[in-house]
């Protein structure tokens, strides 16, 4: 299954592979505070914006529960780390790393994301 | 591995009183794949029943029956078993049946032990031991209202029957042989006291006191027990609780070892000398002891099971009898009595007892403490128990503090009492021994580092307030300040929060934690806050900023489920449906290829909803005439009911339309936890209203209310509030009671723990909300009033407003994408959610 995405090539800056940024909303789609699902060449990804108006992006498959449901996790922090807690069983990570706070065995596979000029959210597929 | 029918071995139970009933629910719950063929021979003529309970099946015509086991284990009843033929491994039954077994268990009980005296045979001479003896004694006394009567044995059983006579219209004498009563977990102080209890109830006594005969009247039924010192009661009806003895004639003539004073000898493994035989509850000699509490008996079971599951391959048969606490603690006749430990142990060299009697309130504590004060070996209270868990908890183990102190100082904290062995977590297995030891070792100071460490909490979490209650205890126990903050972003309790955000109106989460608290909020506190500004009428839950605030359940308004789709419950108050109504849910569940389920709050639960379809699985359902049924929300479920006075023969008021009232009354009432509720219109109880959090029971001449009863995980009676209310006032006490507990208790506080925790408890409760002694009814009675109008149903309110609509998405950016990883399977006609990848752990770890 094909997710009907715009695809834009273009190269990041100080690397030498091509990456591609995938189009995925528009900036003001996002709620603040709250996740979206979105489909990045058929992998399900978590787009979050924070309070403060930073992007993250986190693989959205739960590993406790086996469930893709990341992006409907809640936000906030603990201390001074932005995070997402799994609205499964309420395990929580670090939205920068991916890490899972309550258990250092495990972390979720994170993705780059960028706001443009434009407004429009971008994720990066590896 | 799966066996086939003939490779299944058989067991065969002789016996079928609760040890008998466990055994088999117990092994029937864990052996999946079918190993075992279980059939079970009972003497009785029904099968298995709750015995313990008995007296209330002669008080309020209980029904006793335990759960049924299901149509795979073969029950006889009616038809005891008389012997057994352990070279041919096979039972026979007075009906002649004979049965082959692989296994044998025996749990043929006990017998009451009536002693050689003459007269014992007459009619109206009665044991207390089986439904049949209990329904003969009724008949009997029903012929002979005002007689007197005699209960021989003073112990807990006799003292039960002792009131039960007395519920009957016997005017009854208890005779204890011993110098006081119950003498085997009370001490001589702690008899005494309980005697002063027993009397003013209207029961007499005499102690010290054997029994020299029954003498019969004209009729030839007893008429007189005529004592040892020569002196006679009149009794016209004799109960004998003088003890029970082991049922081995069984075992006896099948050559199986028994003990010189009865009972079949068997190995911690509940094993008799015969390898295939196992004996267990009332007529097992184990570790040459025989139980005659159900604790030990059902333990017994629970070893037996793992035994036979390991001859199947599915347990270690690791589990063994490991000897019973037989610490007990009853309410007798509406008097507390405990004993625990070795109550006795002041007999031995090297101990203190220290004692306090209180005439006035009818208090007495003994603690025997070994001789340097410092190890708590047993104890016995009357009158009041209130420190028993605690105390219980701490024996074998140091005092928290002089017994002195102890005895004065108040009970320790709840969460103290839990007994080290209890599980707290389920799903992990982590009991309150291994959270109290990392507690201590790792020095954990809060729920996350518990859960991080133990595991406990950390998958279903239903059991985190349990968690807590135990670490806010061991840190108490340490010297450590309970910190009844909400989490690292607020210092206050949830209580506090709801205060300050009343005091000061303040509508925002933002508001309330720049000023009040710091960071950027949890998954603890932001729902919490959610559902203070929601019980205060902040509009509707999905309004604004209170959007990121929400669990994905309230965020979805529907239930999130383990693959990620969520599951729908329409409101059916009262649990009262047209048969329009049925059809139309039936036809949605149909259309959307949902899996239906009753739920257990009378109402149909539709599972298997993806995200995109929830906004039109209500379009349908609300252009039906339906509304959210509230089901994933911290709020009120449903208020069950029975069919009441409109069908039912015996309903006393109309159950039906007042729960369906009290239901349209809360519905969407925001709590910090979730509420259930149950009208019953007779004292029958079908609603089962005493389970609930508040609960209403129908009386010739009104409403009873009960609050604060549970269900779930930590089952509590809902205790009586009061008697006889018109349906206004019952209201307004339900409202009161409502608003109370929203505004003063914890984050998922059910009502039973929060009253649990309440500073002078049910009492405190009446005053507050009768009495009006805190002076807030007013405020709290236009508090439910301001709920009441400005309800609205979330589900029609979001199908309204398109900019929350647009939440209800697969992808962002591939709206018309269902999400891939949602499949399902059939099972028994329905869907069933495969997990593709399942919980994955292990694969990330490093």
């Amino acid at each position: 299954m094909t997710a009907d995405v715009q695809t834009r090539p273009s190269t990041a800056v100080g690397q030498r592979s091509t990456i591609r940024w995938h189009d995925v909303c528009a900036y003001s789609d996002l709620l603040p505070e709250r996740g979206v699902a979105a489909l990045i060449e058929d992998v399900q990804v978590a787009i979050f914006r924070t309070f403060d108006g930073e992007l993250y992006a986190l693989s959205n498959f739960d590993p406790f529960s086996g469930a893709y449901v990341i992006s409907r996790g809640i936000l906030g922090t603990r201390g001074d780390v932005p995070t997402v807690a799994s609205p499964m069983y309420k395990q929580v990570f670090d939205l920068r790393t991916g890490r899972c706070l309550d258990d250092p065995r495990v972390a979720l596979p994170t993705f780059r994301i960028r706001r443009t000029p434009q407004d429009r959210v971008e994720v990066a597929s590896a | 591995m799966n066996v086939g029918g003939e490779a299944r071995k058989r067991l065969v139970v002789v016996g079928h009183g609760p040890a008998g009933h466990r055994l088999v629910e117990a092994l029937r719950e864990r052996d999946v794949t079918g190993a075992w063929r279980i059939t079970v021979v009972g003497e009785e003529p029904r099968p298995a029943y709750d015995r313990v309970a008995l007296t209330s099946h002669l008080t309020e015509g209980a029904d006793l029956a335990l759960p049924a086991h299901g149509p795979e284990v073969t029950v006889h009843t009616g038809d005891p078993a008389v012997e057994i033929d352990r070279t041919a491994r096979t039972v026979t039954t007075a009906s002649g049946r004979r049965v082959g077994y692989d296994a044998l268990v025996l749990a043929t009980g006990s017998s009451p032990f009536v002693p050689p005296v003459p007269g014992r045979d007459l009619p109206g001479v009665f044991v207390y031991r089986t439904i049949d003896d209990l329904d003969a004694l009724r008949e009997h006394c029903a012929a002979r209202p005002g007689a007197g009567g005699v209960v021989i044995g003073g112990g807990l059983l006799g003292l039960e029957a002792a009131r039960a006579l007395q519920g009957l219209g016997v005017d009854a004498h208890v005779v204890e042989v011993a110098p006081w009563l119950m003498p085997r977990q009370l001490d001589e102080g702690g008899g005494a006291m309980l005697r002063r209890h027993i009397e003013a109830l209207g029961l007499r006594v005499r102690t010290g006191t054997p029994v020299a005969a029954l003498e019969a009247g004209e009729d030839g039924a007893v008429a007189r027990v005529r004592l040892g010192d020569g002196s006679a009661l009149e009794a016209r009806v004799v109960v004998f609780s003088a003890g029970i003895r082991p049922r081995d004639e069984l075992a006896r003539r099948c050559g199986l070892p028994v003990g010189e004073r009865g009972g079949v000898v068997v190995d911690a493994a509940c094993r008799t000398a015969d390898p295939a035989v196992f004996a267990i509850g009332e007529c097992a000699l184990i570790g040459g002891r025989v139980y005659g509490l159900v604790g030990p008996c059902l333990s017994m079971a629970e070893a037996v099971a793992d035994q036979l599951l390991a001859e199947a391959g599915g347990s270690s048969g690791n589990a063994r009898f490991e000897g019973a606490d037989t610490s007990t603690k009853l309410k007798l006749m509406g008097v507390d009595v405990a004993s625990f430990g070795d109550p006795f142990a002041d007999r031995e060299e090297g101990t203190l007892s220290v004692t306090y009697t209180d005439p006035v309130d009818g208090v007495y504590t003994k603690l025997v403490v070994s001789d340097d004060a410092r190890t708590l070996l047993g104890g016995v209270l009357v009158g009041d128990a209130s420190a028993y868990p605690t105390l219980r908890a701490c024996v074998g183990s140091a005092l928290p503090d002089s017994p002195g102190q102890t005895l004065f100082g108040g009970v320790g904290p709840a969460g103290g009492d839990l007994p080290d062995a209890t599980v707290i977590c389920n799903c992990n297995n982590v009991t309150a021994e291994t959270i109290r030891r990392s507690i201590r070792d790792e020095g954990l100071t809060d729920v996350g580092g518990v859960k991080s460490c133990t595991r406990a909490g950390a998958s279903c979490g239903s059991c985190v307030p349990l968690v807590k209650r135990l670490l806010d205890a061991e840190l108490v126990a340490a010297g450590i300040e309970v910190d009844k903050a909400l989490c690292e972003h607020f210092d206050h309790s949830r209580a506090e929060l709801f205060d300050i955000v009343r005091v000061r109106r303040i509508t925002t989460f933002t508001q309330l934690i720049s000023e009040h608290g710091r960071g950027r909020g949890c998954d603890i506190c932001k729902p919490a806050v959610a559902s203070i500004l929601a019980s205060l009428g902040n509009g509707h839950i999905l309004d604004g900023e209170q959007a990121a605030l929400q669990d994905t359940n309230d965020h979805f308004l529907a239930n999130l489920q383990k693959n990620g789709t969520y599951s729908v419950v329409p409101r059916i108050p009262g649990g009262e449906i047209t048969p329009e109504k049925l059809i139309v849910i039936g036809e949605v569940a149909r259309d959307f290829g949902l899996y239906t389920k009753i739920t257990g709050g009378q109402r149909i639960d539709l599972f298997g909803a993806r995200v995109e379809q929830l906004p039109q699985i209500w379009k349908r359902l609300v252009d039906a005439g339906f509304e959210s049924g509230h089901a994933y929300g911290k709020a009120l479920r449903t208020v069950k009911s029975c069919v009441g006075s409109t069908w039912c023969r015996y309903g006393v008021q109309d159950s039906v339309a007042l729960a369906i009232r009290l239901e349209l009354r809360y519905r969407g009432l925001r709590a910090p936890h979730k509420l259930k509720a149950a009208v019953s219109g007779c004292a029958r109880e079908c609603a089962e209203a005493q389970s609930k959090d508040f609960g209403i029971i129908a009386t010739e001449k009104g409403w009873n209310l009960y609050v604060a009863g549970n269900g779930g995980m930590r089952p509590r009676h809902a205790d009586l509030f009061a008697s006889d209310l018109d349906e206004e006032t019952l209201v307004r006490y339900i409202d009161r009671f409502l608003m109370f507990y929203i505004r003063t208790a914890d984050r998922l506080q059910r009502t039973a723990s929060w009253l649990e925790g309440l500073d002078g408890g049910i009492d405190y409760l009446r005053e507050v909300i009768i009495e009006d002694r805190l002076g807030i009814c007013a405020e709290l009675d236009a508090a439910m009033e301001r709920h009441v109008a400005s309800y609205s149903d979330e589900w029609r309110d979001t199908l309204e407003d398109p900019d929350k609509l647009r939440r209800f998405v697969s992808f962002v950016n591939a709206p018309d994408v269902p999400d891939p990883s949602i499949v399902f399977e059939t099972e028994r006609d329905q869907i069933k959610p495969v997990l593709r990848t399942g919980p994955q752990r292990e694969v990330l770890s490093r």
